[in-house]
């Protein structure tokens, strides 16, 4: 079946059976990689991307689910301003280990900015429960979010250098 | 054509995504690296591969451990570009050891250019990324590269002067002549340099550390840029013109082979090019049989899957159990134990003489590695030739396994090593290297293979499960005076299994006068490997509570203990260099005093828990506070961890998160993690069932570096033991309860 897509502004048309995951349309036919294969079922959130803002798991979403919904991944997300803030934070804390699921992580958390610009700690747990980080580097995932909301709520330096 | 779009100058692709093909994983072979950075007037240092090529005729000849090169590639526009020789799973390689050399090479970091190096043993030496040796291993040699280099840009420069060149010295990659006042970039040089002997590496003369720009200063991740923004650089977004997709379906009973499919059914599903059975072989480790699907897109190899139907010959371990295991261990626990590792004084004498017996059995799970980029692998077999892109920590051996199993010389086959998603000791393993050639050899086309999280799961080589049964005796005044074990893992004919080991120097051997290590071994038929700290992982839970114990029979404070036992500071026979008492030491007394230790008063049903551990050369401390609720459930509310690393935290960015995420993964493994077998097979099959580290569970981690005169080791292992001891020491502080067994079972935990 032919499907039409609104992707990071752009429009792509593509042939699929329509019950493909967004993932695998956006991985293998329209050749955006930033979204990650974790699990497949929705439980490790590598494949998180935005379907009109709000955070999706990709694995689990048949492509004739999405309709007309704008479609934003990692490669995109920078174009908005919370975006561009979350992937200048992650890089001044220096967030990533291996760096799998950070895409997936950014995605989240730039959702959640969005709705909430000063999240407290329990608002970042609770919005980020879903993405694992293999690497556990969570502690400065949290500290970007911080940074990037422009909030400091006191906690200790998670990178206490000697 | 379905595939147009795949390649790099398709009019289809989309603006936001760059023209991407092989090349870009680094296709570029060592001889067109030459050939271009001579064209570019650059210059190529291969350090020590002149000397090298002698001891190794070839590319594919066995390579000793430890030899080393490094090169770098200096532009005109004094860029530096510096070859990251072992895989990046994440451990933050591809930017520390680049770090050695630049430092050395007294170059500014914001010159520097990494690139991942493909295989290539002659020119890098040793390239695998485990047991925490990339620093240990490279951090004189990659000094001394820096420091040849430097050497061959001033001698350049000083021919050019024609001054002396200990006249002549170097800061920011320039050459300078301080009595004239000149200088020169590197670039203006390189081409110069290029064409001089490379200096005898022995003679290199290294830096004064007080002097370091580099190491010791933090440096984020070079590939942290392209990671945040999606950039395709992991072995599963490999693009090579032509691919189909590739899944491939084992036996669930490990080993077992197949009788038939339905390959007919599955060749005329939708998008499915090749369905075919793969004989495989019997080594565990290697090819085994299953059935390849090779489709159009990997989305319809795994739905044709979901049709497969395979009868399979499960074979000679479908009824093997965890509850067979654990039934087989406490029956040998009854028995004199087959094999004694070691037998110091008399331990049976020593209890039946002490004054207090402490017994207890412990006991833990397989658990499962569970990267979170499933294990892939791209190939592409051609006249006889193979390459293969590879998330891998062990390309080495991966190109060895290929060449056995498809019959190809390994002068024939290119490794292209690239970003992994994740390694924790899975990637040592090469077996799905071994699938993708073998699937694109038979398929005729190149091939993306990829696993799915349940393949993955259940296609492991587990961290073994074990089981020990503990006695140990102190005499009035609450010192150890005898401490027997019996060890019942896996294994056959008196050889342990894979990582179901354990060592007859094993603290606190030698610190116990009457001490005795026993072994039972039972067959296993479920594939082990090395998990992150292998051994240690499991072994430091073991010791360090069973210590704990003993510290809270004597009616001693468990810090103390600990310290005690240690005894005086010397140099104990063990793996590496030994284990140094006084190291260990050094971590107790600065996680004591970072803490706070015996000095703060705690809410109800809260308490410190201490462990310590040595492990892959680095010694680590770690003190966790954990309040478990009336209903059982454990917040761990901080944690403070000392490490010693040796002289230097070559990147201390890295280095932090490093720590906190393996004190993370061991708390994973302690809070959360089994990995059962039924009928032969795994039961779990995705994070639901083995469940990972989540947000939720994150407490703050103080982590504190002690440095000492030792020369740098690894990171990526030692900080994890500990963490599970410490926290279970914690769990008994707060609620009196002994956890003996893993994973924790919060249940028994209730008020």
């Amino acid at each position: 079946m032919q499907f039409t897509l609104q992707v990071n502004g752009r429009q792509h048309t593509v042939d699929v059976d329509d019950d493909t995951p967004l993932l695998w349309v956006l991985r293998d036919e329209i050749d955006l990689k930033g979204a990650k294969f974790g699990c497949g079922v929705g439980l490790c959130g590598a494949c998180t991307v935005h379907l009109d803002g709000a955070p999706v798991r990709s694995c689990s979403l048949p492509i004739a689910s999405v309709g007309k919904a704008a479609v934003t991944t990692i490669e995109g997300i920078g174009a908005t301003p919370i975006g561009a803030r979350l992937q200048k934070a992650w890089l001044e804390v220096d967030v990533v280990q291996c760096g799998y699921c950070q895409g997936g992580q950014i995605m989240s958390a730039a959702a959640l900015l969005t709705l909430n610009p000063a999240p407290s700690d329990g608002d970042i747990d609770a919005a980020m429960n879903g993405n694992i980080c293999r690497c556990a580097t969570y502690l400065r995932i949290r500290e970007a979010i911080k940074q990037a909301a422009k909030t400091d709520f006191g906690s200790a330096d998670t990178r206490k250098r000697t | 054509m379905l595939h147009e779009r795949l390649l790099p100058d398709s009019p289809d692709r989309t603006a936001s995504s760059k023209p991407r093909t092989a090349e870009k994983f680094g296709r570029t072979s060592r001889r067109d690296f030459l050939r271009a950075s001579a064209a570019a007037g650059g210059l190529l240092l291969t350090f020590g591969f002149r000397s090298l090529a002698k001891a190794a005729p070839t590319d594919s000849a066995e390579i000793p451990h430890g030899m080393i090169t490094a090169y770098v590639r200096i532009s005109p526009e004094n860029v530096v570009t510096i070859m990251a020789k072992n895989p990046e799973i994440g451990q933050g390689v591809k930017t520390m050891l680049p770090m050695l050399v630049a430092e050395e090479l007294d170059v500014d970091w914001s010159q520097v250019r990494t690139q991942q190096a493909d295989l290539n043993p002659v020119l890098y030496g040793n390239q695998h990324a485990g047991g925490s040796t990339s620093t240990p291993q490279n951090w004189d040699p990659l000094r001394k590269a820096g420091a040849a280099a430097r050497q061959m840009l001033i001698a350049a420069a000083a021919k050019r002067w024609n001054v002396p060149e200990n006249e002549c010295g170097t800061a920011s990659g320039q050459v300078l002549h301080k009595a004239s006042g000149r200088s020169l970039i590197y670039g203006a040089v390189a081409a110069d340099a290029a064409t001089l002997p490379v200096p005898d590496l022995n003679k290199a003369k290294l830096k004064d550390p007080a002097d370091y720009k580099i190491i010791g200063h933090s440096i984020p991740g070079v590939d942290s840029p392209l990671v945040v923004k999606g950039e395709p650089m992991f072995g599963i977004d490999t693009v090579v013109p032509g691919t189909l997709y590739a899944v491939f379906q084992k036996c669930p009973v490990f080993g077992g082979k197949v009788v038939s499919a339905n390959l007919d059914a599955i060749k005329s599903m939708p998008g499915v090019r090749h369905a075919f059975v793969v004989e495989g072989g019997g080594n565990l480790a290697g090819l085994m049989p299953g059935v390849a699907i090779v489709a159009d897109r990997w989305w319809l190899a795994d739905k044709a899957r979901q049709k497969l139907e395979v009868k399979w010959d499960e074979g000679a371990t479908s009824q093997q159990s965890s509850k067979g295991f654990a039934q087989q261990a406490t029956a040998f626990s009854g028995q004199a134990p087959q094999t004694s590792l070691r037998n110091d004084g008399d331990a049976a004498a020593a209890l039946s003489g002490a004054a207090h017996v402490v017994e207890a059995a412990y006991s833990y799970p397989f658990i499962a590695h569970a990267p979170l980029e499933p294990q892939n692998c791209t190939a592409r077999f051609q006249d006889g030739k193979v390459e293969v892109w590879a998330p891998t920590q062990n390309p080495e051996p991966g190109r060895a396994l290929i060449a056995k199993t498809l019959g190809v010389d390994q002068k024939d086959i290119v490794v292209h090593m690239t970003r992994v998603g994740g390694g924790f000791g899975r990637r040592l393993m090469v077996d799905y290297m071994a699938e993708a050639a073998w699937i694109a050899k038979v398929a005729g086309v190149p091939v993306k293979l990829l696993w799915t999280r349940a393949d993955d799961m259940q296609h492991d080589f587990y961290r073994p499960g074990g089981w020990h049964f503990l006695k140990g005796g102190l005499d009035a005044d609450g010192k150890v005076v005898a401490w027997q074990q019996h060890f019942v893992s896996f294994g056959r004919d008196g050889k342990f299994a894979p990582s179901a080991d354990l060592s007859a120097d094993t603290y606190p051997a030698r610190r116990i006068a009457n001490l005795s290590y026993n072994t039972s071994l039972m067959p296993l038929g479920v594939p082990t490997g090395p998990l992150r700290a292998p051994g240690d992982n499991a072994l430091a839970f073991v010791f360090q509570s069973f210590i704990d114990e003993l510290a809270h029979k004597a009616g001693k404070d468990p810090l103390q203990f600990q310290i005690d036992l240690l005894g005086k500071d010397e140099v104990l026979p063990g793996k590496g260099l030994g284990f140094n008492t006084a190291r260990a030491r050094g971590v107790l007394e600065k996680v004591r005093e970072v803490s706070g230790w015996g000095q703060r008063k705690l809410p109800p049903r809260t308490g410190l828990g201490v462990a310590h551990y040595y492990s892959h050369a680095g010694y680590f401390a770690e003190v966790v506070e954990a309040t478990v609720t009336a209903n059982g459930t454990i917040k761990i509310n901080k944690v403070w961890a000392a490490g010693d690393i040796g002289s230097h935290v070559i990147n201390p960015t890295a280095a932090f998160n490093m720590a906190q995420g393996a004190i993370l993964d061991g708390f994973a493994e302690a809070l959360y993690q089994q990995i059962t077998i039924e009928n032969g097979r795994v039961v779990q099959s995705n994070f639901d069932s083995f469940p990972l580290m989540r947000m939720k569970q994150v407490p703050p981690i103080e982590m504190h570096f002690v440095t000492t005169n030792y020369s740098p080791t690894g990171l990526g292992e030692p900080p994890l033991p500990p963490a599970i001891p410490a926290l279970c020491n914690a769990i008994f502080a707060a609620t009196g309860k002994r956890i003996r067994s893993l994973p924790i079972d919060t249940s028994t935990l209730k008020a």
